[in-house]
């Protein structure tokens, strides 16, 4: 009988954990494929010499001493948030609420600056806004998380909702609070008092989040990788059957660890308001609850390797709308071109777990079939 | 006294968008792929539509030499190849790619929502008017073109009859869809691979095909809706983000509706409803209140959500594997 097996042309098998730098090799030539994708299509679009865009991205995060500031600051948003929703993913809780909260965040310190500044004094205004800020984020993550615990209710669509609802909350704030009347914004808080704001280190002006961010981001890795907590969230995150039987309280690991996720993004909410922006707006999150999902990972949720792909996806952003400034394209430019590098960075994790193996050549199948 | 007779065409006008939203979000969630792309590939479909007419109401001079087959087949091709293309791309990520289906999902509503900003705001610079936004109101006349004789009709005509094409195509793709989904063996296979795709793929479903078709036609028939909100409801006018937060809308709708298109054509009404309420409550000078109102759909929908998940029936669970990507050898 001669009988033909059919072999498939490829075949995909996972692989063992491939060692650092071929991983980030990996990644890495994913970003210049895209890269040069990139500028092939600003080429078409504009006329101009490819190197001269890749100039431009440059120029977009390093042009002046005011865009590395803005840049660090940028970076030192999104990694917040980024670090606020890790310990969530972790236990595969997708928290993409991370713009709800950090805007429930930014509210209550807002309020606190505008109803607390007749009566108390600037100090305690200050304590108010973080306390109330704080709790307020972790508020905005108890609620899906408790839902989540007790009737596992699918967290992914709450937390999305949770955003709106916030963003709502915000805009009928806005209009409560706006100054002057008829304007339909806030405008800055306590320009002339200054109550509420936090104080500037030297001369600058975004110097205080960025090491307060750096602190978090240490305290984060040590509370995932050195804690009982920790553990017990990569536990859940595994397999949670795992997890109760070895007699973990997976609905009490739940909440908790949504609780300091909301908490960590009311933080963040707390610095856009109090030190960066002074002012509320419904745009204050800016879209990145969403990119700091991606921020978060595509670092694999280790809180150190977040500095570097928050770093990639803000200094590719910036350098974006740099060219779509530069060569008078519409901002929107710059949208497009971060969504075709992510592509190429999500596509890139494929080749990272999988390994293909191609079908061997027909002649040798036939020597060892015979 | 609430005016109906002028409310509720209104809300359906609003819900068609998120009709088609729903409905092809609900196909794409049914083979288990968590389709966060949605609002984008909305915005592209939109776009694609615009791109389509623009093209072609600039290459027929005259005022009115349009010929009405072409002027709807040219934009409603257009769009739906965008959110094929946007639907294929979102499929080689996370089905053959198996990349994770929440993280492509978002890229892929930046890349939409930038992509359309982005062509909309050159065409609008293309056609060299100092206007915000491009007016393709020629197009526009043959998509939103009612049955002739439904303004005699009185109330009657205006709530059912004085809608375009789209919106019936909307309501009668959306039973289509249930009846697929409900009483076919296209639909049975299709559940049991967003059910459990291993056991799909062990009774020879080819799993990668189902997820293919079900999230590209899912991705169309949501580009359609895209393409409604600009030809029909805006009379044929591109803004940028003038679309809005529908999309995400639409994705809340799916939950609201527990992945059944046909309950989704009265839910969409009602939200469309509820979307637009703000307008018709009488609140005075006071404007604050109205955004509290906008915040309806998403509460109604957050409720909705947790009520569903308390009664625990298994009918109105989300699809078993929704979100995970399927790879046959791990186990």
């Amino acid at each position: 009988m001669n009988k033909k097996t059919k072999t498939p042309l490829i075949h995909i098998t996972k692989r063992d954990a491939l060692p650092w730098y071929k991983s980030w090799g990996i990644r890495a030539a994913a970003i210049l494929l895209a890269l040069i994708v990139c500028s092939v299509i600003t080429t078409t679009m504009t006329g101009e010499n490819p190197l001269q865009v890749y100039a431009t991205i440059f120029n977009g995060s390093f042009g002046s001493p005011r865009k590395v500031w803005v840049l660090l600051q940028n970076i030192a948003m999104l990694l917040c948030i980024a670090l606020a929703v890790t310990p969530a993913f972790k236990m595969r809780f997708w928290n993409i609420g991370g713009e709800g909260q950090v805007l429930a965040g930014a509210l209550a310190a807002a309020a606190c600056m505008i109803c607390l500044r007749d009566t108390l004094p600037n100090a305690l205004v200050i304590v108010c806004m973080c306390v109330s800020s704080i709790l307020a984020g972790a508020l905005w993550g108890f609620i899906p998380a408790y839902f989540k615990a007790k009737y596992n209710t699918n967290e992914t669509l709450f937390t999305l909702m949770m955003n709106y609802v916030a963003m709502q909350l915000v805009a009928y704030f806005v209009i409560v609070w706006e100054n002057p009347k008829g304007s339909g914004q806030i405008g800055i808080i306590n320009q002339s008092t200054e109550i509420g704001w936090f104080p500037q280190i030297g001369s600058y002006k975004y110097l205080l989040n960025i090491l307060i961010v750096a602190v978090v981001t240490i305290l984060m890795y040590f509370y995932l990788n050195y804690t009982k907590h920790g553990y017990e969230i990569a536990v859940v995150g595994e397999s949670e059957r795992t997890a109760r039987y070895v007699g973990i309280k997976v609905d009490k690991v739940i909440v908790r660890t949504m609780i300091l996720s909301g908490a960590v993004c009311g933080l963040c909410g707390l610095l856009l308001v109090g030190s960066t922006n002074h002012t509320l707006t419904t745009s204050i999150a800016d879209g990145r609850g969403f990119t700091a999902v991606m921020v978060s990972w595509l670092a694999k949720f280790n809180p150190i390797w977040m500095i570097f792909t928050s770093f990639l996806l803000v200094f590719l952003s910036r350098g974006a709308g740099e060219i779509s400034t530069a060569f008078g394209l519409n901002q929107s430019f710059s949208e497009i071109l971060t969504g075709i590098i992510l592509f190429f960075i999500i596509g890139s994790e494929f080749f990272i777990t999988y390994k293909i193996n191609f079908r061997k050549s027909a002649g040798k199948e036939v020597a060892s079939h015979v | 006294m609430f005016d109906f007779v002028s409310f509720i065409p209104r809300a359906i006008v609003q819900g068609i968008p998120l009709l088609f939203g729903s409905t092809g979000e609900t196909l794409t969630e049914k083979s288990g792929n968590l389709n966060l792309g949605i609002p984008g590939i909305m915005y592209v479909g939109g776009i694609c539509g615009v791109i389509g007419a623009f093209l072609y109401e600039h290459s027929v001079p005259a005022p009115g030499a349009l010929n009405p087959f072409l002027a709807v087949c040219i934009p409603l091709l257009s769009s739906l190849l965008g959110s094929l293309l946007m639907g294929l791309l979102y499929c080689f990520l996370t089905v053959t790619l198996r990349a994770n289906q929440n993280v492509t999902g978002l890229a892929m509503t930046t890349f939409g929502v930038g992509f359309g900003n982005f062509f909309g705001g050159s065409l609008i610079k293309l056609s060299g008017a100092d206007v915000p936004s491009i007016a393709l109101s020629r197009t526009s006349a043959f998509f939103s073109a009612s049955l002739p004789f439904s303004g005699k009709l009185g109330w009657f005509g205006k709530i059912f009859l004085s809608y375009g094409f789209l919106a019936y195509t909307a309501v009668i793709l959306a039973f289509v869809c249930a009846y697929i989904l409900r009483r076919t063996r296209i639909g049975l296979q299709l559940r049991a691979v967003g059910e459990n795709p291993n056991t799909a793929d062990a009774a020879g479903i080819n799993v990668t095909k189902y997820k293919y078709v079900a999230t590209c036609a899912g991705s169309m028939i949501a580009g359609l809706g895209g393409l409604y909100y600009v030809m029909d409801y805006a009379c044929g006018v591109w803004s940028n983000n003038g679309f809005g937060d529908r999309g995400w809308l639409a994705i809340a709708l799916v939950i609201f509706t527990v992945w059944r298109p046909n309950i989704g054509v009265f839910a969409s009404f009602l939200f469309g409803g509820l979307y637009i309420l703000h307008m018709f409550i009488p609140s005075g000078m006071n404007l604050a209140v109205k955004e509290l109102y906008k915040m309806l759909p998403y509460v109604i929908t957050i409720l909705v959500l947790v009520i569903v998940s308390m009664q625990k029936k298994r009918e109105n669970d989300p699809p078993a594997s929704l979100g995970l990507s399927y790879f046959r050898e791990e186990r």
